[in-house]
């Protein structure tokens, strides 16, 4: 390597280089994702434009490429997931890192982490045959006044918006949960025991350490949502696929994720395989904005934590 | 005095409800493990792990082929990943401050956050695509990418949780940076790193999205990397949505052996962690 700076202090450098690459390599792969994605999309880019996320048929034997269900069924989704899953996994995080017990302490947190750690397939498959049919029951169930609201028209068919809504909420739990624990830890002990010092409550001293972490937990929100967004087997079984844009959340619809688990492997025509990787292309760009901004979040919640203020003197009472 | 009982009753009311929420996740997880055993169970026998799939309406058969070419799969991934993994790994640990490793860092979570699908097109437009044929290579590049950024993370974690001193020491007698590295420091988080990789493994045998267009499926055993090959996750999704009875219960014993991979690796990393902490705690 005829490199300037090997001289003298080789064997530094060539350890530097050599793990360097290596990192390089890493950063080259996020970025061929994006590059080549484009590049299998570019036919139903020139063909369609804007016009591919503007219409709403999708028909890929008479050559009508309409991904705008695809779009609304995935953060239609999503935001559902997230408004039922953020509470329980902020309640969560809560307890485990201010409430709990020291010793219910780790089992917990490996019962959420089990959660976590459950494959997609599994919770589709669970989905499919248990979920399902108790989101008919309460269907059928739904009371007559209730058929008017635009959420609770349709037949009952068990698949559905609603499902998925729910398998993706409990998929997202452990995950939020896991990421607002850190950013809870990261809150310096000073500030709850300066609130517990001032005559707080539990609660108040708590939402003392929220509102430190504010960032971070917005962060561990947002990184949920990216999480939904792109999760794929369990939402396509469970769904319905049925590419429609309504409010209902007893109709059938589809997302991005589940078109491609369903069509890619089929497509036959070119134009039909660059119409499916543009949506992988959108949701790889939709997603990548997601988790950029959420990290920025709890990387400058974890930045502010640095420049630590002098640690409080802990006073052990009975030492 | 009607203030303070307020906020006392709103502490409390708070307090219960964490503890509810708690609860209300524990719900769905006892009842997945619970339907995952009992459906799984009874479809389970010695068959299940050694013979390929019966043609349908034909009964008996198993996932023989389908857990070979998991372990297949994996292992290609694996194979890739390690290397890359844990080298940027060292490079964000040894130069943490620099610009490449804070652009690696990044660059890792970014890709953890990529939707495993969008992998599975990627590995298909550089793999699948240039040769007109789905292969196990292409399932394990997939699987690859995966696991990249998880075991990049957990190694530099650990690098940088060894104590600078035994770093220092290498040095003071003269060891290079890459001699430090690699005979004192890597070494002293090897089985932290060691546990990463395993529970990176556990996650990455549960994923099929990225499997369906890079390995598809096979009906037979096969060894052939070049060839698609089965694996029990996508098979375990075949049958899930195909309408035979017979198939859906094997549908169930895969599931099942899944979430017991997933939870032995847990358990297993969990105990490796816990007697690390242990003895870190008493040198």
């Amino acid at each position: 390597m005829p490199l300037p700076f090997l001289k003298g202090r080789s064997d530094e450098a060539i350890f530097r280089v050599g793990t360097g690459v290596f990192a390089v390599v890493l950063i080259a792969l996020v970025a061929a994702i994006g590059v080549e994605l484009y590049r299998q999309s570019l036919l139903s880019i020139r063909e369609f434009g804007w016009q591919f996320w503007q219409t709403d048929i999708w028909d890929p034997v008479a050559g009508q490429f309409g991904a705008r269900p695809f779009i609304w069924g995935t953060l239609y989704s999503s935001i559902l997931a997230l408004i039922i899953a953020t509470p329980i996994a902020l309640g969560i995080a809560i307890y485990i890192s201010e409430l709990a017990p020291a010793r219910l302490r780790r089992p917990l947190v490996f019962l959420t982490e089990l959660l976590a750690a459950i494959p997609s397939i599994v919770y589709g498959l669970w989905g499919i045959f248990v979920l399902v049919p108790i989101v008919r029951h309460l269907e059928v169930a739904t009371p007559e006044w209730l058929r008017g609201v635009p959420l609770f028209t349709g037949p009952p068919l068990g698949v559905g918006m609603l499902a998925a809504a729910l398998i993706l909420s409990i998929m997202v739990i452990p995950f939020t949960s896991s990421v607002a624990r850190e950013v809870l830890k990261a809150v310096p002990q000073a500030q709850r025991e300066g609130a517990y010092a001032l005559g707080a409550t539990r609660w108040e001293a708590i939402r003392m350490a929220l509102f430190y972490a504010r960032t971070g937990i917005i962060g561990a929100v947002m990184l949920g949502f990216g999480r939904a967004l792109g999760e794929t087997m369990a939402v396509t079984m469970v769904i319905g696929n049925n590419p429609q844009i309504t409010w209902s959340l007893y109709a059938p619809q589809y997302t991005m994720s589940a078109v491609l688990a369903n069509e890619f492997a089929e497509a036959t025509d070119d134009l039909y395989l660059h119409a499916l990787v543009e949506i992988g292309l959108v949701l790889f760009i939709i997603t990548l904005i997601i988790n950029v901004i959420s990290r920025l979040f709890i990387w400058s919640m974890a930045r502010q934590k640095r420049p630590a203020p002098a640690r409080p003197v802990t006073i052990k009472a009975a030492a | 005095m009607m203030r303070d009982r307020w906020r006392r009753g709103l502490s409390h009311t708070i307090v219960a409800l964490c503890a509810a929420a708690v609860l209300l996740a524990l719900v769905p997880l006892a009842f997945i493990l619970f339907y995952v055993v009992t459906q799984g169970i009874t479809s389970l026998n010695l068959a299940f792990f050694t013979n390929m799939p019966t043609p349908v309406g034909e009964p008996g058969g198993g996932m023989g082929n389908a857990i070979l070419g998991s372990l297949i799969v994996t292992g290609l991934g694996a194979l890739f990943a390690i290397p890359i993994g844990i080298m940027s790994g060292i490079y964000a640990a040894e130069y943490a401050g620099t610009r490449l490793a804070s652009a690696v860092r990044f660059a890792a979570d970014t890709l953890n956050g990529v939707p495993s699908i969008v992998i599975g097109l990627f590995i298909y437009g550089i793999a699948v695509l240039p040769f007109r044929q789905f292969s196990a290579l292409a399932g394990g590049l997939a699987l690859g990418v995966m696991m990249i950024p998880l075991i990049m993370r957990t190694t530099e974690e650990l690098l940088l949780l060894v104590p600078p001193t035994l770093r220092e020491g290498a040095l003071a007698l003269g060891a290079t940076r890459g001699r430090a590295v690699f005979s004192v420091v890597v070494p002293a988080a090897l089985p932290g790193i060691l546990t990463g990789i395993l529970l990176a493994l556990a996650r990455i045998a549960g994923e099929t999205a990225p499997l369906l267009f890079t390995a598809f499926n096979n009906r037979f055993f096969s060894k052939d990397v070049t060839q698609p090959i089965a694996t029990l996750t996508v098979q375990v999704y075949t049958y899930a949505i195909s309408p035979y009875e017979d198939w859906h219960r094997q549908a169930w014993a895969g599931a099942l052996v899944l979430v017991g991979i997933v939870f032995f690796c847990s358990l297993a990393a969990r105990f490796a962690t816990a007697r690390l902490e242990r003895v870190q705690r008493g040198s």
